[in-house]
């Protein structure tokens, strides 16, 4: 029950602090500084790691699924597998865990320590209120970010499983038929299906790490269970929203 | 030392005048759970005067302090700045107050010149030039003009504290509250602080309440003193009021003896 009562009293203050947030939309264009400092924090840091892991989840998935369908005389299809994959589950779903686990953390852990070494409460004082200063910047630079890094990872993904399709012996698929392939069957609606669940997923992680960080209490050690907090609730809410989203995205672009 | 009932801020970038605000606390009870922190606080402090909380650790002086700016909702009665309570958010709009924390609670990420034009730069108070002359004069004042590139991280305690007095003072409040300015600092440093608040105070007229457990600062700079212990508060007078009290808690308070072949220590555990 006591812990009904804490996922309950978190998602009313996640919507509060949101609602917050939201108010003060009209202060952005002067906060210009604040959300191109979160742009870079949030995409530019987070792209070689994005970079490097979506190239051997698009390889691993070439390698996994070359073997398979070799045996059943289907490898030309390696394209459109890789492709679809990527574009509508890995892509978003893999670089919104390393948002959480990445940006989701460092959020939780700046705001967490700002709270309990009283900068918050400084904040306060002064009349500036942090989900003005410290969260709209980060909402606002998470929705400009997410779907540039998502692209980014649906490409380097695509490439990194062509590459493995073209250089493993027992596949062996030369890069035109393994992209025609991909074209073939892909759309436009299913690259921009996986961007809408990015975003959704990309702009919660960033919501809940704020709403963690600015609610931290007591000394430095909550600090770190604030960013543990922070990173198991994001991770959470990914695979459960993207069954919810997947479910109506289906159902929106059959 | 200007009288207690002053009535303006001059204000010390502009030398226009600001009303400074009196405070007034109202049966001000605040509990956390079963444990109950302030039991029935009541006091005045007039605009423009000095108001030295003193009382052991732990007796809430700190807590009452978050009261006063509205940082925490009391459990009972209220709190009055300028006639309007401190827990309405509107109040920090209409009443320009500065809380210099224990700590400094300098923001980290920033330089000592970003931390001290932030409050002027989020309000759009001044252009980026009187921005940088109202800091640099503030540093000036308090004699720290050379940190402005520093981080805090950089600075020692004292100079956090002065940092985070300078902070305060461009905000130009009507209302400035201290939690333990001195602690853990050395006499010196210490006697510094205690001759900037009254500075201030002489100065520009801020209504000031400061949160000690320093008899020095206490007796030197307050126009009125209040003694919190144990939630309670059992004196509220001037410092002449209580150096002459009688009351075995207020001389044991103000001057505890150190009693080696009775120590208090072992009488707690035996």
């Amino acid at each position: 029950m006591k812990q009904i009562t804490a996922i309950l009293v978190g998602f009313g203050s996640t919507i509060q602090l949101l609602v917050r947030a939201l108010s003060y939309t009209a202060t952005l264009p002067r906060q210009w500084a604040r959300f191109i400092e979160q742009c870079y924090l949030i995409g530019y840091t987070t792209l070689p790691i994005v970079a490097i892991l979506s190239f051997f989840i698009g390889s691993v998935l070439a390698l996994q699924a070359g073997y398979s369908m070799a045996d059943f005389g289907a490898k030309e299809f390696i394209g459109t597998l890789v492709g679809l994959s990527m574009a509508r589950e890995l892509g978003p779903v893999m670089v919104a865990i390393l948002v959480a686990g990445r940006v989701g953390s460092a959020i939780a852990a700046e705001l967490a320590s700002m709270k309990v070494y009283q900068e918050i409460d400084v904040l306060e004082t002064m009349n500036i209120p942090p989900a003005r200063m410290l969260v709209l910047p980060r909402l606002a630079a998470i929705l400009v970010m997410m779907p540039v890094l998502a692209i980014i990872a649906d490409l380097v993904g695509w490439y990194g499983g062509a590459i493995v399709a073209k250089y493993t012996h027992a596949i062996a698929i030369d890069p035109e038929t393994y992209f025609a392939a991909l074209r073939h069957f892909m759309k436009f609606k299913d690259v921009v299906n996986g961007l809408m669940k990015a975003e959704v997923f990309g702009f919660g992680v960033v919501l809940v790490s704020c709403n963690i960080g600015l609610n931290t209490s007591g000394g430095p050690r909550e600090v770190g269970a604030s960013v543990t907090k922070a990173v198991v609730v994001s991770l959470i809410l990914i695979l459960v929203a993207d069954y919810f989203i997947t479910d109506v995205l289906q159902q929106i672009f059959p | 030392m200007p009288s207690p009932s002053s009535s303006a801020t001059r204000n010390p970038f502009t030398e226009a005048e600001t009303p400074a605000v009196g405070v007034a606390l109202e049966h001000l009870v605040k509990d956390f759970g079963s444990h109950k922190v302030l039991k029935d606080v009541s006091f005045a402090v007039s605009p423009g005067e000095i108001f030295v909380l003193m009382g052991p650790s732990g007796s809430g002086k700190s807590v009452l302090l978050k009261q006063i700016v509205g940082l925490e909702a009391p459990t009972s009665g209220r709190v009055l700045v300028d006639g309007r309570d401190a827990i309405d958010p509107a109040t920090r709009e209409q009443v320009r107050m500065a809380l210099v924390f224990q700590s400094g609670a300098l923001f980290n990420s920033l330089s000592v010149y970003d931390n001290l034009a932030l409050y002027p730069r989020e309000h759009r108070v001044a252009s980026e030039a009187a921005i940088r002359e109202k800091v640099m004069r503030a540093l000036q004042i308090i004699s720290l003009e050379d940190t402005a590139d520093k981080f805090p991280s950089e600075l020692s305690g004292g100079m956090k504290k002065r940092v985070a007095i300078a902070r305060a003072l461009v905000m130009e409040p009507q209302l400035m509250l201290y939690d333990e300015p001195t602690s853990e600092l050395d006499p010196v440093t210490s006697a510094s602080i205690s001759e900037i608040i009254a500075t201030l105070r002489e100065e520009y007229h801020v209504t000031t309440i400061v949160v000690s457990h320093d008899r020095d600062l206490a007796l030197n700079i307050a126009d009125c003193i209040g003694l919190l212990i144990g939630g309670e508060l059992i004196f509220n007078g001037t410092p002449a009021e209580l150096r002459a009290s009688k009351d075995p808690v207020i001389t044991d308070f103000l001057n505890p003896k150190i009693d080696l072949k009775n120590p208090r220590f072992k009488k707690l555990a035996t």
